[in-house]
């Protein structure tokens, strides 16, 4: 059984929607709180990231399992405008929304694999797992 | 032709009912009213039907349909059980209706789905929208409360302020945190704004973005800004994230960072004395005498 769940992000409260369904998965397979935080923050980052810049997208969670350990996928697709120079994204302090610029770095660092693609004008794919120790 | 058909629906209504609840009934299993117990099911049925059939009989009678919806959204019945409900109805009196005729042609057979139809139509729009008007109103209600909760600003001595946030911090939030911290720091004359965040589940980029924001903004009006209740993994997810909060003071708890507070504004805590211990002085020195 791999269950996968998804939650659109269209507007601003849809994110709290994500980052309860992650909070929730992830405190279910048996994260700790710290991880959960981890999950939660890394969740609002993503989903934030979608509804900021792509508009609409979708923030997908599955349970992964493999011979030593399971943990927690967390899938986040947009088609919105894409990055182009991903390099520059996943550098600290880089923004182009005024922020703070840690976001997509932050969450690489929260989370204990990260993934992505994306091309200029066709939409953005991220996925990240964070492994139960 | 409409007329008559109306009236040989009403005259047999007791069969029209019969195969409704039957059908009803038979929806009931495996779907979201199961956990409802039979009789009470059944009673509600009878009531639904009833109100079908006065609302076509009166042409469309709102009091009685308004009555019936009301009672159901009070008593948490799904909308899908009435729209269920209706188009069951529908299928089964144009069934029944169709069958009471000699012959059926083409015009016969569309006269009586119109006719069917602009029985059933408005009574399906009035049943949603007083449902959803209902949701409506709950949700507006909710909004309501959540914007006064929102940012309270807390004076709790001369020179200090409170503001405990509790939820999550939309940019809505975020700009009434900051109007009312900064008001609010004016007005009370603060020298030191305490921001607690200890109910704030998530603490993110934006979400520190906006304090650090406020904290700045606070700073500029010439007070001092801290930040409490960071919990051990806010702390670690921030650290994590690679937020930098290393430009303005932080304490774990409320009480600390009241403390904190007291000393910026020159003031501590003391111990009085309390006053049993003087009575128990004065009998100590009685008793030597």
């Amino acid at each position: 059984m791999n269950p996968r769940s998804c939650v659109n992000i269209h507007k601003e409260w849809d994110i709290v929607g994500a980052r309860q369904l992650g909070r929730e998965m992830a405190k279910e397979i048996g994260f700790g709180t710290v991880d959960q935080a981890r999950i939660a923050t890394a969740v609002s980052e993503l989903a934030r990231n979608i509804y900021l810049y792509a508009k609409n997208g979708q923030v997908c969670f599955e349970y992964i399992y493999t011979n030593s350990q399971k943990g927690i996928l967390m899938t986040a697709v947009d088609t919105g405008p894409g990055i182009k120079d991903i390099s520059r994204v996943m550098q600290d302090g880089y923004t182009t929304s005024g922020g703070l610029g840690a976001g997509l770095p932050g969450v690489k660092r929260l989370m204990d694999e990260f993934d992505i693609e994306s091309a200029a004008g066709e939409g953005t794919k991220i996925k990240a797992i964070k492994w139960i120790r | 032709m409409d007329a008559n058909l109306k009236e040989l629906m009403i005259s047999n209504s007791d069969s029209i009912v019969d195969s409704w609840m039957d059908e009803v009934g038979r929806i009931k299993s495996g779907n979201y009213t199961a956990s409802i117990s039979d009789e009470l099911y059944e009673n509600t049925n009878r009531e639904f039907v009833n109100v079908i059939f006065t609302s076509i009989q009166n042409q469309g009678s709102s009091k009685v349909v308004e009555e019936f919806s009301e009672k159901m959204i009070n008593l948490g019945w799904p909308l899908s059980y009435i729209t269920d409900g209706l188009q069951v109805f529908r299928r089964v009196t144009i069934e029944f209706l169709l069958k009471q005729a000699d012959q059926v042609d083409s015009s016969h057979f569309s006269n009586v789905l119109t006719s069917v139809d602009e029985w059933i139509e408005p009574l399906i729009r009035q049943l949603v929208n007083e449902y959803s008007g209902s949701w409506e109103n709950i949700l507006s209600l909710q909004r309501v409360a959540l914007q006064e909760l929102s940012a309270p600003l807390i004076p709790v001595m001369e020179g200090i302020t409170v503001m405990p946030l509790i939820g999550t911090i939309d940019t809505d939030r975020a700009k009434l945190i900051m109007e009312n911290l900064l008001e609010g720091a004016i007005k009370h004359n603060s020298e030191v704004v305490l921001i607690d965040i200890t109910g704030v589940p998530v603490v993110d980029t934006m979400v520190a973005h906006h304090i650090i924001q406020a904290a700045e903004a606070v700073r500029l009006i010439g007070s001092t800004c801290i930040l409490v209740g960071i919990r051990p993994e806010i702390a670690q997810t921030i650290i994590n994230i690679g937020i930098d909060l290393s430009k303005f003071p932080t304490r774990s708890s409320l009480k600390k960072g009241f403390t904190r507070a007291l000393e910026i504004t020159g003031r501590t805590v003391v111990d009085l004395p309390s006053k049993n211990q003087g009575i128990d002085e004065i009998m100590n020195a009685l008793k030597g005498e």
